[in-house]
């Protein structure tokens, strides 16, 4: 699937060589063919289309560079416009002590197992990291968190009673503050954006907690829906960053780069397997290549 | 066979409701033009239908446009909504029953796809019917993973036959097939852990699994069911025909649907590897389990009801 992308994306921008010139009409095919990369990547329609129209502006009345042929000039015009738009903002945390971040999301995406792999990187960095468990509807939550939470060796607290999300996240900061803790973080339940009464949960809980990072955990294969739910979550909670999961498997990503134009916030990290461990900084680039599908392409002109 | 289904008509017309508001602006009394057909165009691509649905609708509606330049909206939905329903026919598949012994039914998926609390509405949606039902806890390896499903099993009151995480997955496939077998019950209904498709290691533990079913049942598993998530775009066709290709799926459930997703990467899976979808889900709560209908489907997308 990779390949065919490449491929024709190549033979596309082939038409392209001999021209003195970049212009709309020389590299309409290529461009095209980009627009269903990005489409099959699942990045969403509008987004593509801007992304396109920004490239073709970047591209237009370019002199065709000598010893590179003007296709690969394109495809590292459109790489180095994703990598900047990706890379926009920092991955960097907060650096308020205590930190208090707020995990979000849609149902399954990761956020728990996230908060787990959040609190043993900050473990590694010399906080003293802490987790606390606001989902009260999925079977088991707090189990699955608790279970984390011993394994990594973070500080835990939740109730298993109480059906009050605000008030159990006000208990756990303070059990937290107790534990003398310095990296404090809230799991919440899986929620759709238009269930409006768990939005409402979740905005009273900030309120009560007033989190330093709102990070919203995205499924990195997730679709076209991506930018509904961006953009509602940023709408009501103010979101500071974003972590994009299951990288592992070979969903192409697009949705970040959906999320990303939609929100305007930065990507922090990345989820790359089930274990806690599996869990990376986030490289622009790397998702750039990867979205696109044509990592063989850009080495080449890099090397060009 | 299920009796109750007027019960879950209420759950569909919540997505019906979301999916129609997404084109009710195009698919209104007034004549098609050009920026409605781009908006057309839009609604299709962001339905995560993909390119060769998007065009074949597209190409249709386009050239009915061609032949009548005072196409109205509504009659454009129609186009597009028969269209699909050509494209998804033989896709509903009703869930039948082995001639003897339990019917197995294993759910398959990576992770975080609803697999769990699919198990979980199955069997009340087959308790609910008469059924006797039992469940297996075959994913032991993600923290909690048995706890949920025990959850579940108490909150539902149903059998349930489990271990504890790290223990073999097989091994209490084993054990809860002949549970089943012993109690004479009509389903058992297995959970595997969630696994990326990418992962061929993780692949031949479901063989495994397998395996060690038709040892106490030739037949079994029955079905073997791949649960996607709704909100994922194209990325489920690729996990389809992988899991296809290595355990052999025999049908789909599409789940989280009560969003504003309209899982239109099920089209792409059944276009390629015609798969029955057999149902969708539409929310957390035990009756948000609806049987799979390609018409209302098709109308609910283009909200031609
Ligand atoms: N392969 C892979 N699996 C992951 C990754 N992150 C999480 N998972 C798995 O995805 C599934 C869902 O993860 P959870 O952490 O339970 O997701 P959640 O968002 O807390 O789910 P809810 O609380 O039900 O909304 C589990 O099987 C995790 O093991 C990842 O980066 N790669
Ligand atoms: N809104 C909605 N949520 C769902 C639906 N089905 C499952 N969920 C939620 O999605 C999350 C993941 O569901 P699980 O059943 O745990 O998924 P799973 O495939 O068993 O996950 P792993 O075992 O970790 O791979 C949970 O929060 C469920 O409540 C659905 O149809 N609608
Ligand atoms: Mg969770
Ligand atoms: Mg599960």
């Amino acid at each position: 699937m990779f390949e065919s992308l490449t491929d024709k994306l190549s033979s596309a921008l082939r038409n392209l060589r001999g021209v003195g010139k970049l212009t709309e009409e020389n590299m309409a095919d290529a461009l095209k063919e980009v627009r269903t990369a990005l489409l099959s990547a699942d990045v969403h329609f509008k987004v593509a289309r801007e992304f396109i129209e920004r490239v073709q502006t970047a591209c237009v009345g370019q002199e065709v560079l000598k010893g590179v042929a003007p296709g690969q000039q394109i495809v590292k015009i459109i790489n180095d416009e994703l990598v900047r738009l990706l890379g926009e903002g920092t991955n960097e945390l907060s650096s308020a002590r205590p930190l208090k971040v707020l995990m979000v999301g849609l149902h399954g995406s990761g956020k728990t197992t996230s908060t787990a792999k959040l609190g043993k990187l900050l473990k590694k960095r010399g906080y003293r990291p802490f987790v606390v468990g606001c989902d009260v509807y999925r079977p088991a939550a707090i189990d699955q968190l608790e279970i984390l939470a011993k394994q990594e060796e973070l500080g835990f607290y939740s109730d298993r009673v109480s059906k009050d999300v605000p008030a159990i996240g006000a208990a756990g900061l303070a059990a937290a503050h107790a534990a003398n803790a310095d990296a404090i973080f809230f799991d919440t339940a899986g929620r759709l954006q238009i269930d409006s009464d768990l939005i409402e949960e979740v905005k009273k809980l900030r309120e009560r907690i007033k989190p330093d990072e709102i990070l919203l955990v995205a499924d990195g294969a997730l679709g076209q829906e991506a930018v509904n739910v961006a953009k509602a979550f940023h709408d009501a909670l103010g979101l500071t960053g974003l972590i994009l999961t299951k990288l592992d498997g070979d969903a192409r990503g697009g949705a970040a780069l959906s999320i990303k134009s939609i929100t305007g916030v930065p990507i922090k990290f990345v989820g790359t397997g089930e274990k806690t461990a599996d869990f990376d900084t986030f490289y622009p680039d790397r998702l750039a290549s990867r979205i696109l599908g044509m990592g063989d392409v850009v080495s080449l002109v890099e090397r060009a | 066979m299920f009796g109750l289904f007027k019960k879950f008509k209420d759950g569909f017309s919540k997505t019906v409701a979301a999916i129609s508001e997404k084109t009710r602006g195009i698919f209104g009394g007034r004549s098609i033009d050009a920026s409605s057909l781009e908006t057309l165009e839009e609604a299709l691509y962001t339905a995560d239908f993909g390119v060769a649905t998007t065009e074949e609708i597209l190409t249709e509606i386009k050239s009915a446009y061609k032949a009548d330049k005072d196409l109205r909206g509504q009659q454009a939905a129609a186009i597009g909504s028969s269209v699909l329903k050509r494209v998804l026919a033989g896709s509903e598949r009703e869930l039948t029953q082995a001639p003897t012994g339990p019917t197995v039914i294993v759910m398959i998926g990576v992770n975080g796809s609803g697999k769990t609390t699919t198990s979980a509405k199955l069997a009340w949606l087959l308790k609910q019917d008469g059924k006797s039902v039992m469940l297996a806890a075959c994913d032991t390896f993600r923290a909690a993973a048995v706890e949920q499903l025990k959850a579940w099993a108490t909150r539902l009151d149903l059998p349930i036959v489990a271990s504890h995480t790290g223990a073999d997955a097989a091994a209490v496939a084993f054990d809860a097939m002949q549970a089943a077998k012993a109690r004479g019950c009509d389903y058992l209904i297995v959970d595997t852990a969630g696994r990326l498709h990418t992962k061929s290691n993780l692949m031949d533990e479901l063989a495994k699994i397998r395996r060690v079913l038709q040892k106490n049942d030739p037949t079994a598993p029955h079905h073997s069911w791949l649960v996607v998530d709704g909100s994922l775009g194209t990325n489920s066709i690729e996990q389809a025909r992988v899991f296809h290709k290595s355990f052999g799926i025999t049908g789909l459930v599409v789940t989280k649907l009560d969003g504003t997703s309209r899982g239109g990467a099920i089209v792409g899976i059944w276009r390629e590897l015609k798969l029955p979808i057999y149902f969708l889900g539409l929310g957390e709560q035990p009756e948000d389990l609806q049987p799979f209908s390609a018409e209302n489907y098709s109308k609910a997308v283009f909200g031609t009801e």
